[in-house]
């Protein structure tokens, strides 16, 4: 009966680590990077957060809003790090609608750096009338709000090919081989040479999609390097609280002939 | 609790102790007879009052910057990540918090159920403890609607629409829950309602737990009645304190991890974006720690009896006290008992895997198994091995099978071995 139960026992957790590979013959493995973000110590890379804002607003803007970003987001620490003044510059390229003033009526004005990033639409319905019924999903935390996070978007904006034999797609619609379902409505983006960096780095695929995706990682996690700074610091005072703690309870418990 | 004397030194401690005894009240919970073999599974109650009070205080804060309303609630949620000072700290420990608490619980119900914790005299400990659990969960299922994403909707769409199962007023128990014609803007008012209100009301039943719990003492590790005070039992503090103390804090790194290095890997990617009733999710999963009993929901194929499964997987707990026909509290003296503990913990974490997976093919079959297993445990093998079981012998005190000695020394042996896994 002893044995039994046993080995009844180890099958079960035997059979554990075997159930996942049933269902990850479906999973596509994402392209990754180098990404300096992760990591006990991950840093967003500047330059690379500054190039991304670039391919935003060349590229994705037209299309994909960023509702919960600031201008002034841009000169915050631990973000791109433009200079105030830089910051004040790019707000103040796009038009914002204000109003009503004192007429009643709406008016036009420079951005400032208390600004939301400007809205590609009006709203929901004209940005999908616009998009042949697909609504571009806002920015702001899209990488978070994807399976794969980072990695994904990044594949993804690299995983355009033709079609396999069989798949016939309709008109608007576009093979991904990282898409959910393969069919996208967003057509192939990223081109080499599309847009010419102020720093001189050669815009390929590969470094756009990898920048764009760092400041996407960023826009949705604007405190992630304080958050790695702090955890650390945290961390740390912890680990040696509870070392002094231990030793306390040695001593405390050393006058019972218990162990703890 | 009773019969506790205690006199204050200074002549304004035994004025004010004499309307209220609240100095009483500390010299108890100071000298309180605690066992001294307790092992590291018996600090999880301090870890679980931490964690209450930590959901309250940052639940608190965040109350202060969210917005009940469905057309703002997801909005202030990231207004609250990004523009309130240290709000994306408080958040993620307020959302950390909620799993790390289910971690504890469980842990803390499960070491009942091997130390044979809620066997008399403590069965109201238990049944109190199984009150909290299930306010516990309702909390958190209301706390998972209130970021309005896509899971907070559609989890909150799939509960309450269990009620519906309901024969005749089914569907307007729904209506009524929902306040309107699906789940909308007085759905989350409620829910945030709700979810402010039970935390106190868990307080409220901690305490009564904790008294419930100093009356008859802590159960310990080899689950015999211990004289208090005596040799086998030490003062609350500082001995115990300590202890908890150096456990909460390597609990506290645990969690401190979470919040700091990966906030977001126990939630859903699906709840960052805003919920949308027109857009169903590809599948609906809630949070980990309810994921075995969704699998019970599951796996029964009618919706009612699905329902009726899935609560009764949480009720026959409480009439564990009666269903356990042992007299013998601790497993280290219950061999076959311990092989059964152990399955039905594997039983249990299989229930969890699958309630993950789609409810098709091999998942399901699996899923009617473990779900037909957990049934079978409490219901058959528990009352049946109290009768066939033969248990080893019991020692007399704490002290005894330390002190070596007597004929129960491999059983105390074997009990260190068991301290070890800690």
């Amino acid at each position: 009966m002893k044995k039994f139960l046993k080995l009844f026992f180890y099958i079960f957790f035997f059979l554990i680590p075997f159930l996942p590979q049933v269902y990850a013959a479906e999973k596509v493995e994402y392209l990754t990077t180098d990404w300096s973000f992760k990591g006990l110590f991950g840093k967003f890379d500047r330059s690379a957060l500054q190039r991304g804002y670039h391919v935003y607003t060349e590229v994705c803007s037209s299309c994909h809003s960023m509702k919960y970003l600031s201008y002034r987001n841009l000169a915050q620490e631990g973000g791109p790090e433009f200079t105030e003044a830089e910051a004040k510059a790019i707000a103040a390229s796009f038009e914002v609608t204000d109003g009503p003033n004192s007429d009643g009526e709406m008016f036009t004005r420079p951005g400032k750096l208390s600004d939301k990033f400007v809205m590609p639409y009006e709203n929901v319905k004209a940005a999908q009338a616009a998009n042949g019924g697909a609504y571009p999903p806002d920015m702001s935390v899209l990488v978070k709000a994807r399976g794969g996070g980072v990695d994904y978007i990044y594949s993804l904006l690299q995983g355009y090919e033709d079609p396999p034999a069989g798949v016939t797609l309709d008109d608007g619609v576009y093979y991904n081989k990282y898409m959910y379902g393969n069919k996208i409505k967003m057509a192939n983006q990223l081109s080499d040479g599309l847009i010419e960096y102020s720093d001189g780095t050669k815009a390929t695929v590969e470094q756009m999609s990898k920048d764009v995706t760092t400041f996407l990682m960023w826009a949705a996690e604007p405190h992630l390097e304080s958050r790695h700074k702090m955890g650390f610091k945290a961390i740390v005072y912890l680990i040696i609280l509870t070392i002094l703690v231990y030793f306390s309870m040695k001593r405390i418990w050393s006058r019972i002939e218990t162990k703890v | 609790m009773s019969d506790h004397e205690y006199t204050p030194k200074s002549n304004f401690g035994k004025w004010f102790n004499d309307r209220l005894p609240l100095l009483t009240l500390a010299n108890h919970l100071t000298d309180y007879p605690t066992p001294k073999n307790l092992n590291y599974w018996w600090t999880f109650g301090g870890i679980l009052t931490f964690c209450l009070v930590t959901q309250i205080v940052t639940g608190l804060v965040l109350a202060m910057h969210y917005i009940a309303h469905a057309d703002m609630a997801f909005d202030s949620v990231e207004h609250i990540m990004r523009d309130v000072n240290y709000g994306w700290l408080i958040r993620y420990i307020h959302a950390n918090g909620a799993s790390m608490f289910f971690l504890a619980v469980y842990i803390h119900i499960f070491r009942s159920l091997f130390y044979g914790s809620y066997k008399a005299p403590r069965e109201i400990i238990w049944i109190i403890g199984i009150i909290i659990y299930l306010l516990m969960m309702a909390a958190a299922f209301m706390g998972y609607v209130l970021p309005w994403g896509q899971m907070s909707f559609w989890g909150a769409t799939v509960i309450t629409n269990l009620f519906s199962a309901i024969p005749l007023v089914g569907e307007g128990i729904v209506t009524w829950l929902w306040g309107g014609y699906s789940v909308d803007n007085p759905t989350l008012t409620r829910f945030f309602t709700l979810h402010y209100l039970i935390p106190f009301l868990i307080l409220g039943l901690v305490v009564l737990h904790i008294w419930a719990l100093h009356v008859p003492g802590n159960n310990n590790p080899i689950g015999i009645d211990v004289k208090k005070p005596s040799k086998d039992t030490v003062p609350f503090h500082p001995y115990i304190v300590i202890k908890d103390a150096f456990a909460l804090l390597m609990f506290m790194i645990v969690f401190a991890f979470f919040v700091f290095y990966t906030p977001n890997i126990l939630g859903h990617a699906d709840n960052y974006i805003e919920a949308n009733p027109l857009v169903t999710p590809a599948h609906i999963v809630p949070e980990w720690y309810l994921l075995p009993f969704y699998a019970i929901l599951r796996s029964v194929p009618d919706k009612l009896m699905g329902v009726i499964a899935m609560l009764s997987a949480i009720f026959i707990l409480a009439a564990l006290p009666w269903l356990d026909t042992s007299k013998i509290r601790s497993a280290v003296f219950r061999p076959l008992y311990r092989q059964f503990y152990w399955i039905l913990v594997a039983d249990v974490l299989i229930l969890g895997y699958v309630g993950a997976m789609p409810a098709e093919g091999l998942y399901l079959l699996i899923a009617r198994v473990a779900t037909a297993y957990y049934f079978l445990h409490f219901l058959v093998i528990l009352p049946i091995l109290g009768f066939k079981e033969r248990t080893l012998p019991v020692p007399l005190s704490i002290t005894e099978p330390v002190l070596g000695g007597s004929s129960n020394l491999a059983v105390a042996r074997d009990d260190s071995r068991l301290e070890k896994l800690k």
